[in-house]
């Protein structure tokens, strides 16, 4: 992928072919300008899928859904969508900006929001707003399905003591009878309040000059 | 002059005390040298130079009389000396011990010394300990010895702090900012060299600072060898203030780092200081001899690492000597190194960071931890003997003190560290996503500490070819004192004072663990997407290589194939198990776990309230099986203890076990089993009467295995059976925990929930699907009962409410360990 000092993206795929635009991406949302190529860009499941270089990831399935997830794609529905075009692609890939040189607390943490959302997103697989044991459980069975048996085994385990954590830290005691649910979004947000996403969740795209994009609003 | 006050302040009285008796004892000893030297032992001396070495001492110690001793037919017949004092014999290593005994009880000192060690930092303590040692020495007529010189710092007391410092590398933020530490390190210190060596020119040919014989070249030495951070003292300081990651990263691996850039700076300035002149064709060397240096200090390291990777395949069977190898093998690399005047430093960090993943997976635990602590003691007591020794070297010194070289130095210094600092990050932060506020730009600018590295290098120059040494060893050393003193005592209020972010002392939890994979691998994944080969990519590439060969050949044993999750979630358990015993036998819960919480109230909806009502264990069933094995292997080590003590070996070869050992392990067995069972009150609500059938609602979330308990005469009513530990064909412990909770035997609309839980099992039936492998972990096991009776009988325990006890794993997983427990 090139971007251009104008933040114009231009994207070179060969896996896909037909990647040709340009857009220009702002600081809050993904506005398409200036379409200079007149190719029509549409990607189904079936072109990510054919990506070899994934092929070796364990979150190879996950990654795929949520190109196609309708909550990261502003769209305030659950549910999925068979095929997105172009927008729809640097929608989610939007989520994977830098943050901005000088950036107040409050865009930072709704960056922070934006980002963990996504992740939160792709371990709620059925889109009900909490991640349940069973949603967990898999996203980690998923993470370690490259380690053979060892992984499966004891990928249970660690999910097990994971959501233990999450129950312990957000509840503190809990009654015996009192249930845990699941994960929600802002227990998420309590969980992984020293991870510092909004610096770690970023892809550095070739020439990516973040004081424009601050300004490209 | 505080930490003078400080001493004479009435909390501190006794300790200085303590310190004067101390200095006073080593005094006696050194005069005590002199006097057996001088008077005894003269004849014995000129002995030595005519008989062979080997035998006159032993002869010396006998107190014959040395004169004599060649010619033993004239034996002139003294009294047999009972007790005689020969104290140069052992001089050396008795001095030796000495300084560190002398060290270590300062270190100790300090710390009894409430509210001293959180103002003045040790560093600056010790300095001040080792003027006042000098000085004693001085005024007791003594020569001060030479205690750092060049060739003792280089090659004893260095080498553990970069160990030290390498082995526990935090590897990812290191890599993360490598970038810029390099700036910081290389351009930086080059920067300094010549900023400071240039202006100091400039200044030495200022008329009336009687300084005209300056020469450039040598001023540019003097810039190199004061430009580079120390370690040392960054080390020092920078442990106690406590801050942030990032900050600390940046400074201490510059002052790791710059090490090359220094040790080629120094043998170019050294080597053309003789020849006079430099032609361009020396500066192109001079860059050449940098990569040669650098790379070749890494190469050299990393050979040296992987060597020592490999030997720790092998180690299994000596596990006493594991540790030596690291210690031994980064001493080679750091040796061979130096060899080639590679950079030392650089070999050792590369070394121990290149060595620590394999050889932590081959070692065993006990290993692992003594080599941690050798490398702390060592470490530590190198840096307190180096700031002692900074300070006799002080007094010892010969000193020429000019007013305006001193000066400007110091303030060339601070000026060019400023500007080196501030220009640099302007440039790096075009680059960084994370930028670098004025904040942190003034903690890089100030923690910028010169040590002990300078000082020796600036002790190993040539007096001949350099005549001014002696002020430039004055300028170091007020240098040195300067960073150290004003700085390092200045540096902790003005990180208070400015609020830098301190480090987060809370330890990382599983979930961050997780989402640090995770998010490794999604970002691959993304990358991979849009066809952009970047970090990511290259580091699963490089991930991916390391795994298929690299840890297939210097790991043994299949614990190659264990991904660092993995890895990381049984440390945990490792650790929480050991607080859990440390606690108390876990019947008070330490507050740092999740234990608060336990597996019943985040398992899926399944549970009815009804039986959680009553059931009372706060911690998991794996939990207590940890514990038990725990508890268990103690009981191994104290058999271990009792048998006789090996010198070889560590752990005691199983088949040596005779009857006898079996007799007594099981009576232990019985005295735990008691414990255990008392312990198992707190924990747990009697069970339910054997026929009932809520224990099968207790099956885990499954429907299907519920459904299939159900059907098959495969169930039987067993409360013991709830659980059953899965013996994990990889040598892994897995610990399946059970999410079943106690049953309460009044629970009286049972079948409803079965058929509720019927309903929404059939909803999920085609999720549970796929996790139905991993269950069968909790399925019973048909023959449990008959197990239990046999485990009673082992036991000799025929206290019924035992087996009851939900707590109790039963004996029925005894058979599936490897300890021959049961005979």
């Amino acid at each position: 992928m090139l971007v251009d000092s104008n933040l114009n993206i231009i994207l070179v795929n060969s896996n896909l072919g037909l990647w040709q635009k340009a857009v220009n991406i702002s600081h809050d949302n993904v506005v398409v300008t200036n379409i200079f190529s007149c190719h029509v860009f549409f990607c189904s499941r079936q072109d990510l899928a054919s990506i070899s270089a994934l092929d070796n990831n364990p979150l190879r399935a996950q990654i795929i859904n949520a190109f196609f997830d309708k909550r990261n794609l502003r769209q305030n529905e659950a549910g999925t969508v068979q095929v997105i075009g172009f927008e729809e692609f640097l929608m989610v890939m939007s989520h994977f900006r830098p943050a901005a040189m000088h950036i107040t607390e409050e865009e930072r943490e709704k960056l922070r929001r934006e980002k963990l959302r996504f992740v939160f997103n792709m371990h709620d697989t059925d889109s009900d707003g909490t991640i349940t044991l069973e949603e967990y459980r898999r996203a980690v069975e998923e993470l370690l399905s490259k380690a053979g048996t060892i992984g499966q085994e004891t990928a249970k385990a660690i999910a097990d003591a994971a959501m233990l954590e999450v129950a312990s830290t957000t509840r503190g005691k809990m009654e015996p009878d009192e249930f845990y649910e699941g994960i929600t979004f802002e227990n998420f947000l309590q969980i992984l309040k020293t991870f510092d996403i909004e610096t770690r969740m970023h892809i550095r795209f070739l020439n990516m000059d973040t004081a424009t994009m601050r300004c490209g609003k | 002059m505080s930490v003078r006050v400080a001493l004479h302040s009435p909390t501190g009285s006794r300790s200085f005390l303590e310190r004067g008796l101390l200095l006073l004892v080593m005094l006696i000893f050194l005069e005590g040298t002199v006097l057996t030297l001088g008077a005894a032992s003269s004849p014995d001396i000129s002995a030595q130079d005519n008989t062979g070495g080997g035998h006159d001492r032993r002869d010396d110690h006998r107190g014959i009389a040395g004169s004599h001793e060649h010619t033993n037919y004239t034996y002139t017949k003294k009294a047999f000396p009972v007790l005689s004092l020969d104290y140069h014999h052992i001089q050396v290593p008795f001095e030796i011990s000495l300084w560190v005994l002398l060290a270590s009880l300062m270190k100790l000192g300090f710390h009894l010394i409430p509210r001293l060690s959180s103002i003045v930092p040790e560093s600056c303590l010790l300095i001040v300990v080792g003027l006042l040692v000098g000085g004693l020495i001085k005024l007791a007529g003594e020569e001060v010895p030479p205690v750092l010189d060049s060739n003792l710092f280089f090659l004893c007391l260095l080498p553990p702090i970069i160990l030290d410092a390498g082995y526990f590398l935090p590897i990812r933020p290191f890599m993360e900012n490598i970038g810029t530490i390099l700036m910081f390190a290389v351009v930086g210190t080059l920067w300094n060299a010549f900023f400071v060596g240039g202006l100091l020119y400039a200044v030495c040919q200022i008329e009336g600072t009687y300084l005209s014989q300056v020469e450039l070249l040598p001023c540019l030495l003097f810039g190199s060898i004061i430009s580079a951070v120390d370690p040392v003292a960054v080390l020092a300081v920078f442990e106690e203030i406590h801050i942030n990651e990032l900050l600390h990263i940046l400074v201490f691996g510059e002052s790791l780092l710059n090490d090359a850039v220094t040790v080629v700076l120094y043998h170019l300035f050294e080597e053309y200081s003789g020849a006079g002149e430099v032609t361009p064709m020396d500066v192109v060397l001079g860059v050449i001899c940098f990569l040669i240096v650098s790379l070749g200090g890494i190469a050299v390291g990393a050979i040296y690492g992987i060597l020592a990777a490999f030997t720790s395949r092998f180690t299994s069977h000596t596990r006493v000597i594991e540790p030596l190898f690291v210690f031994v093998y980064s001493y080679m690399a750091y040796l061979s190194a130096e060899m080639f005047h590679l950079s030392g430093i650089m070999a050792l960090i590369a070394c121990g960071a290149v060595m620590r993943p394999y050889v932590e997976a081959n070692i065993s635990h006990k290993s692992h931890t003594t080599v941690k602590y050798f490398l702390k003691m060592w470490s530590s007591v190198s840096e307190t003997l180096i700031f002692i020794f900074l300070g006799v070297a002080t007094v010892a010194g010969p000193h020429a003190w000019n007013w305006t070289f001193v000066s400007v130095t110091v303030i060339l210094c601070l000026v060019s560290r400023v500007i080196g600092v501030v220009g640099l990050t302007f440039i790096i932060n075009k680059f960084r996503i994370v930028k670098l506020t004025t904040k942190d730009q003034f903690i890089v600018a100030y923690g910028g500490l010169r040590g002990a590295i300078a000082f020796s290098l600036g002790y190993l120059l040539d007096k001949d070819l350099f005549p001014m040494r002696t002020m430039f060893l004055t300028a170091i050393i007020t240098e040195i004192f300067f960073t150290v003193f004003v700085q390092g005592m200045t540096i902790k209020p003005l990180v208070d004072l400015l609020a830098v972010k301190k480090k987060q002392e809370a330890k990382r939890s599983i979930n961050e663990e997780i989402h640090t994979q995770f998010l490794d691998h999604l970002l691959t994944g993304i990358e991979d997407i849009c066809g952009h080969y970047g970090h990511h990519h290259w580091k699963d590439k490089l991930n991916r290589f390391n795994k298929k060969y690299i840890k297939k050949c210097l790991i043994a044993g299949e614990r190659y194939k264990e991904p660092q999750l993995i890895a990381f979630y049984h440390k945990m358990e490792f650790k929480q198990a050991i607080e859990l015993v440390e606690s108390g036998g876990g019947v008070k819960l330490p507050s740092a776990m999740p234990s608060q919480v336990s597996m019943q109230n985040i398992q899926p909806k399944k549970l009815p309230p009804a039986v959680a009502e009553r059931a009372l264990p706060q911690f998991t069933k794996g939990r207590e099986e940890e514990i038990r094995k725990i508890l268990r292997s103690n009981l191994q080590k104290t058999r271990q203890r009792l048998r006789s003590y090996n010198r070889h070996t560590l752990v005691a070869d199983p088949f040596e076990d005779g009857w006898n050992d079996f007799l007594l392990k099981k009576q232990r067995m019985i005295e735990l089993e008691k414990k255990m069972t008392e312990m198992s009150n707190y924990l747990t609500v009697p069970a339910a009467p054997p026929d009932s059938p809520t224990m099968c609602r207790a099956r885990l979330a499954s429907g299907d295995d519920f459904k299939a308990e159900k059907a098959g005469a495969k169930v039987i009513p067993d409360p013991n059976a709830f659980y059953n530990i899965k013996a994990s064909s990889e040598g892994v412990p897995t610990i399946q925990v059970d999410l079943a909770s106690p049953q309460s035997p009044d629970s009286v609309n049972m079948l409803n929930e079965f058929s509720k839980r019927g309903a929404t099992d059939q909803g999920l039936g085609q999720r549970e699907g796929a996790t139905r492998d991993e269950d069968q972990g909790l399925m019973m096991k048909p023959s449990s009962a008959g197990k239990v009776e046999k485990g009673e009988e082992d036991g000799g325990n025929k206290n019924p409410g035992l087996m009851r006890c939900l707590s109790d794993p039963g004996p029925s997983n005894e058979d599936e360990e490897d300890e021959p427990f049961l005979p």
